[in-house]
This record gives structure tokens, sequence and C-alpha cells, in this order.
């Protein structure tokens, strides 16, 4: 398995993404200015402030030209893990529902949560069951997920609900509890908690490699 | 230039001005005298501001650079010492821990928001200088009554500015403390500790070399920001146009940082330097001096290509300017080019503007005519250093703190009070607003131990780790500079034997009052004595530091606060102990130095009380507590503790609650006493430990045993005379909102 590290000006949890995936495959930085992603099985959005959230978060990044290849590479089928920083550049680029607005408290929030899984139809949660709860930290000052309540009610009825924070552990005020969803074609998805970060025990928590190690396995099987 | 030709009437009415000048810039007649000596002829005003600024306290260290001199300085571990941008030691396995602490007190008393980000942003790149990249960040704070309105709008300003900058630069922030004390409502405390990791052989010097290479400037533009702050400047030069006005407080962009920090760790990394340093206070001025003189060479600057971010700069504007993210760096003339190509890959700017010469001067152009020349070692090294006359203030100095509670309460009130007291409460609100853990180090958070605990090396799989901690108990200085400095150096070591780390280096900040005034001059006498006995106990260098003076008001001064902070080794992360009870059915002990005894003295029981400073604190065995220290460290970094914890403000109840509040477990413990001094006096020197009872009783008494966690989990302490049982929910009730609920009504 060849993971694609997508770099950003301003990215900060991209050594830690590489390193999380390095657990599960081979993983390689890709620069913001890189039009290509061939031979590449799967790409990260790493978390970050990628242009230092100016304009709004991931607004810039969602512009830049690896985010063609991004584009083209999800359009082929091909599984892409967006963290944070990079769900909200999935967003605004338009390969994901809805937005991530300033968390209520409007302050900056780092806490480790626990998450359930609440689809296992992605590359990313295939090899867990629904309703499996992951101690995952988070940590954003726009983490809110929003979406109109139509969009909302056709994520839920189809199943594109990824992760949902336990209850309680709600940070930011994302509507439904919504921490993660996926594309309409199910290989692109986004998520506010950092499972990059919770790959070691040592470090607090392993329970976010499953989502490194559910797509490296399924490539295994293909 | 101006030359040295007979006296007419002319240059001494020239001469007049100058002086007058130099009065109004805060050099004395002495000083500016001292100046036309050594020069050999008049300054001019441009060469006059850059004197002004590096032999102002700040940069000079005038009035405390004798007495820094009393700090041990060598260590087996010590790579690098004072003098450089930060302090390095040895963390084995290739490579080094760099790291220092420095103060932006004033600037956030000002503007709180922008005065800490860019205290933090100034930090991380004394650090970066090294060539090491900034691993973690821990922050020292000092404010004045959490019930006062200008006390929670400084602190939620100074949380949201070091969240703000710590986090989008990606820098962790794993530690350091909060206090309050009424001294420091107008002059707040902002300390910033960075600690970076570098490989050893990579480590950059700041000194410049080689006459013929360039000098580059990195980063952002340079703009008038930073010049107010040498106010009478500004106000001097543009009369009372609207741009003295301007906010004399820099402006961070961490993004800018960001990206110098990644282009910087390259061309380290790639070994493109000749040497490199950050550019802080005195802008170009003092970072081109600095490097010129500890090279024992000269620099040329050309003001006119610098780029700016405003046009209609000043050459002495460029040549002070405070811009933020910005770092100086040689070259050698056949490497610009590559040099160039890394930086636009980063999207740093990177501009030639001057170069290196054997002329030992710092010379400044404008568009290549010469408009300033100063020998680089007068100013760096030949500063005036004053000595300090110092005496004793009357105690009556610092208001007792209101009185909250009565001493004849019982002693679950007095506990229950302690908890929900600013100094002693949860810190949660503040430090779940930091990003503790980008860059996949971070094994202990803040809360978690009491010390921070990082992985050296991520990548190898390696468990080596770095630890660092800070502390400073200004209340506990006041009453005593001596002792209270000693044990500030000793909690520090205590809060890294906690987590099984071997103290390798300590680097301080000293934040005082106005050295020219007895008080002051006679704290920070006593104070770093103090912290040189301590260092000296621990064996252990001082590395380096920085220090903060004339933090005073018309309301007087604010405590003398020296801040430590420590920098230590921990062989195996996985071994590490956390604070809380983990194990139902440990048992439990007090470890504290034979023959020491624990009391109110300056403690922060005594401070609910309301009384006012002790004559002095007690004395202590200062071998017997490094003794103790160290055996608690040794079982920790074994892996034989399920929890250790230092006794530290409140006590051994407060410390015993830390405890239940933080493992989630209750607690059984039986004491020989329910009083005042048993319960919630301080001393160095002294733990609560829990593990295998043949573990823990061997370096202390076991005084009770873990109990289960849930909803029943209690602490419980009986004693012949009575017994003290509060709910765990209770503890925490009290605990956990008092800060949440000052950010809430900022």
């Amino acid at each position: 398995m060849r993971f694609a590290v997508v770099r950003f000006p301003g990215s900060c949890d991209d050594r830690d993404a590489l390193l999380a995936c390095s657990r599960f495959g081979e993983a390689h930085f890709v620069d913001h200015r890189e039009s290509d992603l061939a031979g590449f099985d799967c790409v990260v959005i790493p978390g970050g402030f990628s242009y230092g959230d100016y304009l709004r978060a991931g607004a810039l990044a969602g512009l830049s030209p690896v985010m063609g290849a991004v584009r083209r590479f999800a359009a082929a089928g091909g599984p892409v893990l967006g963290i944070c920083n990079g769900f909200q550049v999935l967003c605004e680029a338009g390969l994901l529902p809805g937005a991530l607005l300033p968390n209520c408290g409007l302050r900056f929030v780092c806490r480790e949560v626990e998450v359930e899984v609440a689809s296992a139809a992605t590359p990313f949660t295939r090899c867990t069951e629904p309703g499996t709860r992951l101690r995952i930290p988070v940590k954003h000052q726009s983490g809110r997920y929003w979406a109109p309540p139509d969009v909302l009610d056709t994520l839920e009825r189809t199943g594109r609900v990824v992760f949902r924070y336990a209850p309680g552990h709600n940070p930011n005020g994302s509507e439904r509890n919504i921490a993660g969803v996926v594309s309409a074609e199910g290989n692109v998805v986004g998520l506010m908690p950092h499972p990059e970060h919770a790959v070691d025990a040592l470090l607090g928590s392993a329970d976010g490699a499953v989502l490194f190690e559910c797509v490296a396995r399924a490539e295994v099987a293909a | 230039m101006s030359g040295t030709a007979t006296p007419r009437a002319g240059d001494v009415a020239a001469a007049e001005r100058l002086r007058e000048r130099a009065l109004e810039l805060g050099m004395t007649a002495s000083e500016f005298e001292l100046v036309c000596a050594k020069l050999g002829r008049l300054p001019n005003e441009l060469e006059l501001a850059i004197f002004s600024l590096l032999w102002s306290e700040h940069c000079g260290y005038k009035h405390s650079r004798k007495l820094l001199k009393r700090l041990p300085r060598s260590g087996s571990r010590l790579v690098l010492g004072p003098g450089e941008n930060a302090g390095a030691v040895d963390v084995g396995e290739g490579f080094v821990a760099v790291f220092k602490v420095e103060s932006h007190n004033h600037p956030s008393a000002v503007e709180p928001f922008q005065g800490a980000a860019t205290g933090v942003g100034g930090i991380l790149r004394d650090v970066l200088a090294l060539g090491a990249r900034p691993v973690a960040v821990l922050d020292s704070l000092r404010f004045g009554d959490l019930a006062s309105s200008r006390t929670r709008y400084l602190l939620d300003g100074v949380v949201r500015g070091i969240a703000h900058y710590g986090n989008a630069v990606g820098v962790p922030t794993v530690g350091g403390e909060i206090y309050f004390d009424r001294a420091y409502e107008q002059n707040c405390l902002v300390n910033a500790m960075c600690v970076g990791i570098a490989r050893r052989e990579q480590l950059l010097r700041s000194a410049a070399a080689g006459p013929g290479n360039r000098v580059l400037l990195l980063g952002a533009l340079t703009g008038r920001d930073g010049i107010g702050g040498a106010s009478v400047l500004a106000s001097a030069d543009l009369d009372e146009s609207a741009a003295d006005k301007r906010p004399s407080v820099q402006i961070g962009d961490p993004f800018e940082e960001k990206k110098l920090i990644e282009c910087c760790l390259e061309l380290a990394e790639r070994g493109l330097l000749v040497a490199l340093q950050d550019l802080g206070a005195a802008g170009l001025s003092s970072s081109a001096a600095e490097m010129a003189a500890k090279g024992g060479v000269g620099i040329d600057i050309d003001v006119a290509r610098v780029p700016l971010r405003e046009p209609g700069m000043e050459p002495f504007e460029v040549m002070i300017s405070e811009s933020q993210e910005r770092m100086l760096c040689v070259v050698e003339p056949d490497r610009v080019a590559e040099v160039e190509a890394i930086c636009a890959h980063h999207e740093v700017r990177a501009t030639a503007i001057g170069q290196v010469t054997a002329t030992g001067k710092l010379r400044v152009f404008d568009d290549g005519r010469l408009v300033g020349e100063i020998p680089a070692a007068l100013l760096v090294d030949e500063c005036p250093a004053y000595d300090l006359r110092g005496e004793r203030p009357p105690r009556t100095l610092y208001d007792p703190p209101p009185a909250v509670v009565a001493p004849e309460a019982n002693p679950a009130t007095k506990l229950l009070a302690l908890l929900a007291s600013p100094n002693v409460c949860s810190r949660l609100a503040v430090f779940e607003q930091y990003d503790w853990l980008v860059g996949a180090r971070t094994v202990r958070r803040p809360g978690e131990a009491d010390a921070a605990v990082l992985l050296v090396d991520p990548a190898s799989g390696s468990r080596r780790a770095v630890a660092a901690a800070t502390d400073g108990n200004g209340w506990r200085v006041a009453a005593d500079p001596y002792r209270g400095a000693f044990h500030a150096v000793l909690e520090c070591a205590a809060n890294l034997a906690c987590v099984g780390a071997v103290p390798l280096g300590l680097t301080n900040c000293l934040n005082f009052g106005n050295p020219e005034r007895p008080h002051a001059a006679w704290q920070l006498e006593h104070a770093v004595q103090g912290l040189a006995d301590a260092c000296r106990a621990l064996g252990i260098p001082v590395v380096g530091g920085n220090v903060s003076l004339y933090n005073e008001s018309e309301q007087g001064p604010i405590l003398p606060t020296p801040i430590v902070g420590l920098v230590g080794l921990v062989e195996d992360a996985a071994q590490v102990p956390r604070l809380g009870f983990a194990n139902p059915g440990d048992a439990i002990a007090l470890v504290g130095p034979a023959g020491s005894r624990r009391s109110l003295r300056a403690s922060e029981l005594a401070r609910l009380y309301g009384y006012g400073l002790p004559e002095r604190l007690d004395d202590f065995d200062a071998a017997a507590a490094v003794a103790t220290i160290q055996r608690v460290r040794e079982l920790a970094a074994s892996g034989a503790l399920a929890s250790a914890h230092d006794v530290a403000e409140g006590g051994l109840l407060v410390a015993l609650a830390e405890c239940v509040l933080a493992g989630g477990r209750g607690a059984d413990v039986e004491l020989p006493a329910l009083d005042d001094d048993e319960l919630f006096g301080e001393a160095p020197g002294w733990f609560i430990v829990s593990g295998p009872r043949h573990v823990v009783g061997e370096i202390g008494t076991v005084i009770g045993t873990v109990t289960t966690g849930g909803d029943e989990a209690t602490l419980r302490v009986v004693a012949p005379t009575g017994e003290i049982a509060i709910a765990r929910r209770e503890l925490e009730r009290v605990w956990a909102q008092p800060l949440r609920d000052a950010l809430d009504r900022a």
C-alpha cells in the first residue's frame, strides 16, 4: 500500500500522518504544487493550518494544484482520508458536503473524545463493526459540522455519516454529533478527530490505527 | 560621519542635543560619555539609537550580568551554555535538547493576545537559531487577583494568544503553570519556554565567520512595529504625526513562522549555513552586532536592501524594527543560490542584505552610503555592568491576600477552599485550548503527570524521551528570596523525578522589580544565590535564560519571580508513572527528606487565611531533599511506581486530592494527626507515590491504600483525632470550575 500524504504550507500534522501511514504501508509526502498522484493507493490530507487558515480554514488549500489531482484520484474511486484541516479542505473543495464552523465555545479545544463508527461501509472502516467506540483526540478551532437539514437527512438516510461523537463527547456542537462523513461514491472520508494521533498506546491511544489498517488490508484483499 | 575636529560652537550645541536625546532614549549621562569616549567621537543619531537599545537592560543585562556569573555553567551533559540563543544538553543517541525560557511581560500587559503570541514566536526562533526543531512550549503565567476583570481579560487574552500562535505553528504546548497574586495586577508575567531537538552534528551557532560571506535576511517584511516599544524614538523623530500612535506591540503571524521553521531546518540539515540567528529585541542591530561580536568579525548591512512592509522607513527604523518572523544567516557566496532556491520552495523571502567583513565593526549603509559604524564588540560586550545596592524591604511591601477561610474551620472545609482557590484549581480549561499532541511525541500531557514527557525521535521507535517542567512561586520567594528560589529549583527537580527524569540543565527567567531600587536589588541578589546553590546541589548547569526587570507600577513591585525551567532525560518513556492513583489495592506512601517537616509558612493555606509574608522560610536540608528526589526518580524510572506526585501548593492533603482527581480512584489514608502543618504544610522534597507495598514502603512511609473508582470513589483520611471523607465527585465539583468560570466571564 502506497500512501500519499499531501503537504500544504502550514500543514502541521503532516509528519505525524506520515508516521501513522508508514506503520501500515509505504508513505510519501506530496507537495501542494504536484498535479499527479499516479502510483499511490491512498491519499491522506493531514491536519494543521494550511495557509494559516487565512480566509477560512481549508479555503485556500482547496484551490491548490494538488487538489485537482486529488479530485481525479477520488473520481477514479481511490480512497481519500481528510483529517481535521484535511476534512475542512475536502469540504471547501466540494469533495464532501457540509462545512466546519467555529466551535460552539469559540475556543480551540484539544481533548481525547470517544467516537462511534456509524458506518462500516467505507475503505477506512470496513474492518470495524458499526457501533465500535474509538478513543481519539480532537484539536481544532472550527470543527462544528454543519449542513442544511435536508442534506443531513440525506447523509443519515444513505449511511454517509461515518463517525459520531459518543453521547457527551461532542466537543464543538456538531450537528447530530457528526464527527465524520463520506462522499456519495463511498471513497472520500473526512473527520475532525485525529486517528493519526491515536496509533500508539504510549502516546495515549491506539484506537485510530484501525482506519489505516482497514484501508491497507482492503488493498491486500484486492 | 561626524568627525572629531576642534570643538566649535556648533559642535558643542550638537553634543548637547545628542546628550539630551540619549537621556530621552533611557541612557544615563555617564553611559553617553562612555559611548563618546569609546567611539572617540560623538555618535550620530542612528548610532545613538543602536547604543540605547543594545545597552538597555533588556539587551545588555546591566544590572544582572555580574550576578549571573554566580550561576554554575558546567555539567557532564552540557553541549552549549549561556551566550548562544539557547542552551543545549546531550540526550543521547546523537541528539541534543535545546531550550530556553524568555519573558514577554510588558507587551502582554499592553496587548495580551499579541503580546503572548509573539512571546511564543520569539522563543521558538531562539531554539530554531541552533538548528533545532522546536518540539514543546511551556508557559509560566502570573496574573493579579482572579476576581478582578482586568485579570480575567489578561488571562483570557494571553491564553488565546498562546493558543493562536502555538497551535497554528504546529508546536505542542505541553506544560507550565499559572499563579495569581495581587502584586501582578498591573504587571502580568508571560514567560515562555521552548524545548527543541536537534541532531548533535547539525547544531548551528550564531557566530559570523568568513569575511566575504553573505548575510541573508529570511522571513517576514520589515515594518515599523516594535519601534514604538522604544517609544521615545518614534515620538522624537515623527513629532505628533499619526505614525507615532501606531501600536508598539508587534503582531505575530504563525503561518510565516511555520514556513520559516521548516525552511531553516532544511537549510540546517543540508549544511548550507555558516551561522544562524533570530531577530528579537532591537531587531537587525542586535542580531548583526551579536553575530559579528561572537565571531570576532564585522558585518556590513545595507538597509536599502531590506524588504520593507511600508515605504519611507528611516535607516534607524530598519535597524531597530522588531518585526516578527525573521532570521539572519551567514552563507558562503557560492551557496547563496542554493539557499535562495530552498527558501523559494518554502515560500520564504530571502534577501542578501550585507556581508561579513574583517573590520570588527557593524557598519550600516543606506544604498551604499555609510550611515553608521560601531565596533561590534563595543555594542555587545562593553555595555557597563552595575553593582546592585540591595536592602531588605519590610514585609509590608506586599499586601496579605484576602482571607477566604478561617483557621478554626475543619480540615475538609480547608481542603475544599484550597481546591477551589485560583492557585490550586484545575488548569484544564486553559490547557485544553492548547494543542498538546502535535508532533506525535507527547507521552505525558498537561495534568497527567508533574512534568511533560516527549519522545526524542518518534520516527525511530525509540522510547527515549525528554521531560520538562517549569516552576517559580513568587510568594515564597518574596518571603525569603534565597530559600524561595532554592525551593523553586527543587520543586522543578521533584516534578522531573515524578516522571523518572534525570535533570540535565536549567534555564531561568528572572522577573523582578526595579533593580535600581534597594528592595528589588536585595531580592535579586538573594534569589540568584539561591538558584546557584540549588543547581550546584543538583549538579546541573544553568544553560541560559532571560532577565525581566522593572516590573513595577505605582501600586508597587511584582512578587520577585524567578521562573525556572528544567529539562531532563527519560531512558524509557513506557515506564513513566502518571500523577493519579491507578490501581485499587496499591499502597500509598508519603516520601520526604529525613528530619524535614512541612510548615504553613508562606503556604497556600496561610494565604487563604489572609496571612501576610512570614519573616522567612524554614531551614531545610538541601542534601536530604536532593537525595529524596533522586530516590523517587530512580524508582519512577524503573517502572516500579504506579503513580508519583510532588507535595506542592496546598500540602499533603491537596496532593492526595489531586492524585484522586487525576486517577479517578479513591484513597484510604491514615495519618498521625490532622493538624495544619501535617495536612497543608509545604516544604521541598515531599512526594506521594503509589504502587506495590514492598516497593513504595522502601522509600517512604505507607500511609494508605488506593480504593475503587467510579461514583463511590472517596478520599478518606483518618487520624486518632478525627476523620475526613469527601467524595471524589465533590472534590471535582469545587476543583474543576473556577478557572473555566473566570474565562467564561472574561
